[in-house]
């Protein structure tokens, strides 16, 4: 317990450096993955821009680079770190992988989201004279809003565990908090610190997710 | 004046998984519309009619032939072009297809963003439909709080926002019960004789048809089987599609086991007789047989009535000598349709 309260400015870095990492991380895949998960929803068949050939190519994109393992996926795009954002180490290489990486996840809930929309409604739309990209700002997205509220925040919690998976392979936060002094240093009461502060997180951003869809869907 | 002319139109769906064959939702349909009347389709599930609709406001596109819209021929415009032409055509759906993150406010409000009308008019256009279909209340409330009726009147109110001159009504009351489908087809009624609107209405229901309706095609696997006034095909019906469609709410032809028990009891010969307009050749059939000296009994009937103008059929067991019951149907058949039950 002393050990924890002298480790304590360590600790509160370690939290900040989460935050950053995930913050940042579902900011870049968050936007990335919309656009991606937008494009295979539209660009399939019997939808607003069906292309058989860029659903196609899309829907290979992702499906080879989803099923790698995390720690594997980061260690293998270390060298497009160091183009992207100048290093292959440290918190920001890590913060590029993990963007990457929740890329493709955020891809697949955004497409599967988007599914749920009534077709009709779609169809609606288009009886009215509302062009495809109209469509997808004014009718697709409102209509799928509280399912993507959701999905958003199921991935956050995705994105928290794997942000503490790279604290291993030398990015910082509460996982290489946890590990370093905790774990190494068989310490479980800092170990447990860690722990308990991302539980607090994710309950906290659950209990969000929660409260916005809720009142996004009206019950 | 023809607003809505299509000509020999065929769609055939590509085959959705490989081996199979493609099927062809239409198979050479042409029809015109008259501007201002409401025209009806009717045909079972499959028959094709929820495409041939679609072909109207370019949801769908014709295979080959052609589709004319207040005179433009709409099959050979681009998408950017049709969307234009859609701002003219409203369109209603059995499940209603309202947007649900919209209130009902928002919901009509769509349809005159997206034809660019100032915002200024929005709230003058949007409250007079509320009155129209009597929704003022239920302006800021969310699709989800309204029921069925609630919800297609929203879905007319919304499909009219711009002013268009062709509704299309794609099996509107389908989803409704008998009390909601009449407040919704009176709705539609008013629509045509208020605004001068002329729709198309989709069904399977033959009661819609009557209601509403002052011409009709019967549609069946891809082709119009027959098509005309809706007198014409209640009162003299010549498809077996139409037959069957017509049965559904005319019953006073003898069939199935009302046809078997009257068989049963007469063995003789049983005919029926079918009158339009006026009841005054009912007497000229009984004069006929009583001077023919065929005996008769009265075994089935009824008069109906369609578009305020009436028909009626008598199902007569004859008794007699068979030639004298041959030269008695010879002569009715100049004053009324003569069938005989087999």
């Amino acid at each position: 317990m002393d050990r924890l309260i002298e480790l304590l400015p360590k600790f509160w870095m370690a939290t900040g450096e989460t935050l950053y990492i995930v913050g940042l991380a579902m900011l870049f895949g968050g936007i990335a993955g919309l656009v991606l998960g937008l494009g295979l929803y539209v660009t399939r068949k019997g939808s607003i821009l069906e292309n058989k050939w860029v659903f196609g190519t899309l829907n290979f994109v992702v499906n080879t680079f989803r099923p790698i393992p995390f720690i594997i996926f980061i260690a293998a795009v270390q060298p497009l770190a160091r183009v992207v954002v100048g290093t292959g180490i440290g918190n920001n290489a890590l913060t590029f992988g993990l963007a990457l990486a929740a890329t493709f996840a955020i891809s697949r809930i955004v497409e599967q989201n988007l599914l749920t929309v009534q077709p009709g409604v779609i169809e609606a739309a288009r009886s009215v004279g509302a062009g495809p990209l109209r469509i997808i700002g004014t009718i697709l997205l409102p209509e799928a809003l509280g399912p993507l509220i959701l999905g958003y925040t199921f991935i956050f919690v995705a994105v928290t565990d794997m942000s503490a998976v790279a604290g291993l392979i030398g990015g910082g936060g509460l996982g290489n908090f946890a590990i370093q002094y905790g774990y190494r240093l068989f310490n479980p009461v800092v170990t447990w610190a860690a722990v308990i502060l991302i539980i607090v997180l994710i309950q906290v951003v659950q209990l969000v997710g929660n409260r916005l869809a809720r009142a996004v869907l009206r019950r | 004046m023809a607003i809505i002319e299509i000509a020999d139109v065929t769609k055939v769906f590509p085959a959705r998984t490989r081996g199979e064959t493609p099927a062809a939702a239409l198979d050479g349909v042409s029809l015109t519309v008259e501007k201002g009347e409401v025209f009806g389709i009717i045909g079972y599930s499959g028959a094709g009619k929820s495409t041939l609709v679609r072909l109207i406001n370019a949801l769908e596109q014709p295979t080959s032939g052609s589709v004319t819209v207040n005179d433009v021929e709409i099959s050979s415009l681009r998408e950017s072009q049709l969307r234009s032409v859609r701002l003219g055509i409203g369109m209603v759906f059995q499940q209603f297809n309202l947007f649900t993150s919209r209130t009902v406010w928002g919901n009509i409000e769509y349809p005159l963003k997206v034809a660019g009308v100032p915002k200024e008019q929005h709230q003058a256009r949007i409250s007079e439909l509320l009155h129209f279909v009597g929704l003022v209340d239920q302006a800021h409330a969310y699709p989800d709080q309204l029921s069925g009726g609630q919800k297609q009147r929203v879905g007319i109110a919304r499909a009219l926002a711009t002013s268009p001159a062709i509704l299309l009504a794609d099996e509107a009351t389908s989803a409704l019960d008998p009390e909601t489908t009449r407040e919704v087809l009176a709705l539609l009624k008013r629509v045509n004789e208020e605004f001068g609107v002329t729709i198309v209405v989709i069904t399977h229901e033959m009661e819609v048809i009557r209601s509403i309706a002052h011409r009709v095609a019967v549609m069946e696997k891809g082709r119009i089987v027959e098509h005309g006034d809706v007198f014409d095909i209640f009162s003299a019906p010549r498809a077996e599609a139409t037959k069957r469609f017509v049965s559904t709410i005319v019953t006073s032809v003898p069939q199935g086991d009302a046809l078997e028990a009257l068989r049963a009891r007469h063995p003789g010969r049983i005919v029926t007789f079918s009158f339009a307009d006026g009841n005054t050749s009912q007497s000229a059939v009984f004069l006929t047989l009583g001077e023919r000296r065929v005996g008769f009994e009265l075994v089935y009937g009824g008069i109906n009535e369609v578009q305020a103008r009436t028909f009626g059929h008598l199902t007569l067991a004859l008794t007699g000598a068979d030639e004298a019951i041959d030269a008695a149907l010879d002569d009715i058949r100049g004053v009324a349709t003569v069938t005989e039950v087999d």
